[in-house]
């Protein structure tokens, strides 16, 4: 039923959001990652697929800059977006994760308050003039992360008491909150259970209207649900990258077909 | 193998329970593989462990039973003796006590003699008191109180029959107690006996002894300083010790022993403590934690934690020797000071007991902070970093909220190390009890009046003395209060993560 959706936004292109070109990364001697090269859409859900240790963490967190809070970890090549160079010295990284939020695979809410949680972006960006505009960016926050509803009577209450697929709808509102122009999520669902991933997997459809969503799933079922474009990592590689549909169906490259139906991974 | 039955010595009874258990552990273990047929895979147990039972079986009775008897025949003994020596026969300004440590010094001075070849047994049981015992006795290094009156030989000669009696008994019942459990142990071993299953429960046995040694003890110091505790108040209104103002010993009696300018000075000081303790150790903690690299971190951290290692004794000169000293050069001196005041006259102040007492819990309080602040997971400081937080950012809004309860648990510790330590406060704070805002002035704490009042001569029947039992008990309770306070805290904390 979503598919046929997904598909129909697909005839719809989007401009280029994120443009990396020939990107290495190196953890101390190993190398992570070698020679990709990707453009990431506006406005579009991107999937990255791969069998574990291929590196497609290791390539989303290179788009915030993730990786450089890891001290042995060393980036190489061009990463753009909207075509400013990213690793260029005069880019501060805490800036730019401010416009690039991240949802990580654990649901990891502050221990604060719901309302804390939410505002924690905007009070350190700034982003309120008053308590009433910081009150409004919470509950717009809150609605856009399909949370509302369930906790706007107990905002105060601790974010932690939530349940995990209530934890992680928090996560993506308060990575909401910051108003970032991509959203980056590292298997967002792995540590849930069915009914909540089914909700969060509905909300990453809805955060399309407004941004530009990059996924690292583990799972090809809901790459197949939520993306238009999924690219395939192997072995620090960029396999395959293109339209979910055509990546699912009529895979160019044989390690593509040989994961998607199981054979390896 | 009649001297091993009636020697009151218990060495060689000892001897031979080990000669015992060893052969129950050949004897065991042969019986054991030949009832497998020679085939030890068809045993239960490995050999060995039937032969550990042997030794557990023989041994572990056996002495028990020894070490209760050694506990309960002198009691018996001195109880029925006791009943022996007539009223009349107490002189006057004496007591019981001291005829019967004459009766037993008498006893044992005979036992020795005649142990030494002087004089034969029987020549010993017939000794009257016309032989001048106390003269004769002399002679041999045994002093005694008083001439041996013909009650307390009389006494005597019934106590070395007692006792003669009772090694007699105690040899024999051991003896049989090991052999019974040699006997068992033999008939047990049998390629169907769990031998293993029964050796593991006695070390099991053995773990639970020393845990509950532990615990044991400290019921047993608690309870033996609130007997004490309880002769104070007896002795001394609770009201003055509670309530009082001043502290005033005076061994002539009608003293004000008030806790109050004592438990003033302790939590003054301590509070000056954990004012120079906490934030130092804490932003040692962070920086180490949060900004150092491996490298600075594995040599930084050691190194304040040798601080950690220096006795108080040390700390304790470092206050006398080098900031008091310091601190009467700023603060005192008049014209000559720093500051070209004379507010401070010694070296010795709750200042500089303090500051001292804070560098000894500055390791304390980093060292659990950052324990702490480590344990506070990855995840959320890469939640706030994604959402475009700094690293002091996050430490500030994120980190330390997390680690807080943790946080006051390790202060709350270090306040019940400052307000339990003794050395520091007995060489930096001085020795004078009030109550005064002036952290220049010497005060004195409950720590180091306990000293003062148990050390040199003390009548252990005197409130003076007594005090420091009711003071130590006080300071039992604050400080245990605050440990289970922090570690209701601590523990708290833990569990919000896991």
């Amino acid at each position: 039923m979503k598919d046929t959706e997904m598909l129909e936004q697909n005839v719809t292109n989007h401009p280029v959001k994120i443009a990396a070109r020939n990107v290495q990364v190196y953890y101390g001697d190993s190398q992570a990652i070698r020679d990709v090269d990707i453009d990431i859409n506006d406005k579009t859900v991107t999937a990255f697929i791969g069998p574990s240790g291929c590196g497609k963490s290791t390539f989303l967190r290179c788009i915030n800059r993730m990786n450089d809070t890891i001290d042995a970890a060393r980036v190489t090549g061009d990463i753009r977006i909207d075509g400013e160079d990213i690793y260029d010295k005069r880019v501060d990284p805490v800036q730019l994760r401010a416009k690039v939020g991240m949802v990580f695979q654990k649901p990891n809410p502050f221990p604060k308050s719901i309302y804390d949680n939410v505002a924690y972006g905007p009070r350190i960006h700034g982003l309120a003039q008053n308590k009433a505009d910081l009150d409004g960016i919470v509950e717009q926050a809150l609605r856009r992360g399909a949370i509302w509803d369930e906790v706007k009577d107990r905002l105060h209450a601790p974010g932690t008491g939530l349940s995990g697929g209530q934890q992680q709808r928090l996560c993506i509102a308060r990575a909401v909150a910051t108003e970032p122009e991509v959203l980056l999520m590292d298997e967002p669902c792995s540590a849930l259970d069915p009914i909540a991933t089914a909700q969060v997997e509905e909300l990453i459809d809805e955060l399309r209207q407004n941004y530009s969503v990059v996924i690292v799933t583990h799972s090809m079922q809901q790459a197949a649900r939520v993306s238009q474009k999924t690219a395939f990592f192997h072995l620090g590689n960029l396999v395959e990258f293109g339209d979910t549909d055509d990546i699912f169906t009529r895979p160019q490259d044989p390690r593509t077909e040989s994961y998607i139906t199981g054979r390896i991974g | 193998m009649g001297q091993i039955l009636t020697t009151g010595a218990v060495l060689p009874l000892v001897t031979l329970i080990a000669v015992l258990a060893l052969g129950g552990y050949f004897l065991a273990r042969r019986r054991a593989m030949i009832s497998a047929g020679g085939d030890s895979r068809k045993l239960h147990s490995l050999p060995s462990y039937y032969g550990y039972n042997a030794v557990i079986s023989v041994a572990v009775p056996a002495l028990l039973a020894l070490g209760i008897w050694l506990l309960v025949q002198p009691m018996l003994v001195q109880s029925s003796v006791v009943e022996m020596i007539p009223a009349q026969a107490v002189p006057e300004g004496s007591s019981v006590n001291l005829i019967m440590s004459d009766v037993r010094r008498l006893a044992e001075g005979l036992d020795a003699a005649v142990g030494a070849g002087a004089i034969s047994d029987a020549e010993a049981t017939d000794l009257t008191v016309a032989d001048n015992l106390r003269a004769w006795l002399a002679e041999r290094g045994v002093a005694i109180g008083a001439e041996v009156s013909p009650e307390v030989l009389q006494a005597a000669q019934a106590y070395r029959e007692m006792n003669a009696l009772g090694h007699v008994g105690r040899n024999v019942f051991v003896l049989l107690l090991a052999l019974a459990g040699l006997l068992l142990a033999y008939r047990e071993s049998h390629a169907d006996f769990r031998a293993r299953n029964r050796v593991e429960n006695a070390i099991k046995a053995l773990l639970i002894l020393a845990a509950s040694l532990a615990i044991l003890t400290t019921v047993g110091i608690v309870l033996s300083m609130l007997f004490e505790t309880i002769n104070f108040f007896s002795l001394h209104p609770w009201t003055d010790f509670f309530f009082g103002a001043s502290w005033a010993p005076n061994f002539r009696g009608d003293s004000d022993l008030s806790i109050l300018p004592l438990l003033w000075g302790t939590l003054y000081i301590s509070i000056i403590a954990l004012a120079v303790a906490v934030p130092i150790g804490l932003f040692a903690a962070i920086y180490l934690s949060e900004y150092a690299g491996p490298k600075v971190r594995a040599t930084a951290k050691p190194l304040l934690e040798i601080l950690a290692g220096i006795p108080t004794i040390v700390y304790g000169l470092f206050a006398l020797l080098t900031v008091g000293p310091a601190l009467v050069k700023i603060f005192g001196r008049g014209e000559d000071g720093l500051l070209g005041v004379d507010w401070m006259s010694g070296a010795t102040s709750v200042l500089t007991a303090g500051l001292v007492m804070g560098i000894m819990l500055i390791p304390f309080v980093s060292s659990l902070s950052d324990d702490i602040i480590n344990a506070v997971p990855q995840s959320l400081r890469d939640g706030s970093f994604g959402l475009g937080a700094t690293q002091s950012e996050t430490i500030r809004q994120v980190v330390i909220p997390a680690a807080l309860p943790g946080i006051v648990g390790a202060v709350l510790l270090a306040a019940s190390r400052a307000i339990g330590e003794t050395m520091i406060v007995v060489l930096g704070a001085g020795a004078i009890a009030r109550i005064s805002g002036n952290p220049l002035e010497a005060m004195t704490t409950i720590t180091t009046r306990i000293v003062s009042q148990l050390t040199g001569d003390s009548d252990f029947a005197s409130p003076e003395t007594l005090v420091a039992f009711a003071l130590g008990l006080t300071l039992f309770v604050l400080t245990l209060g605050l440990n289970v306070l922090a570690l209701y805290i601590v523990r708290k904390y833990r569990e919000q993560y896991e």
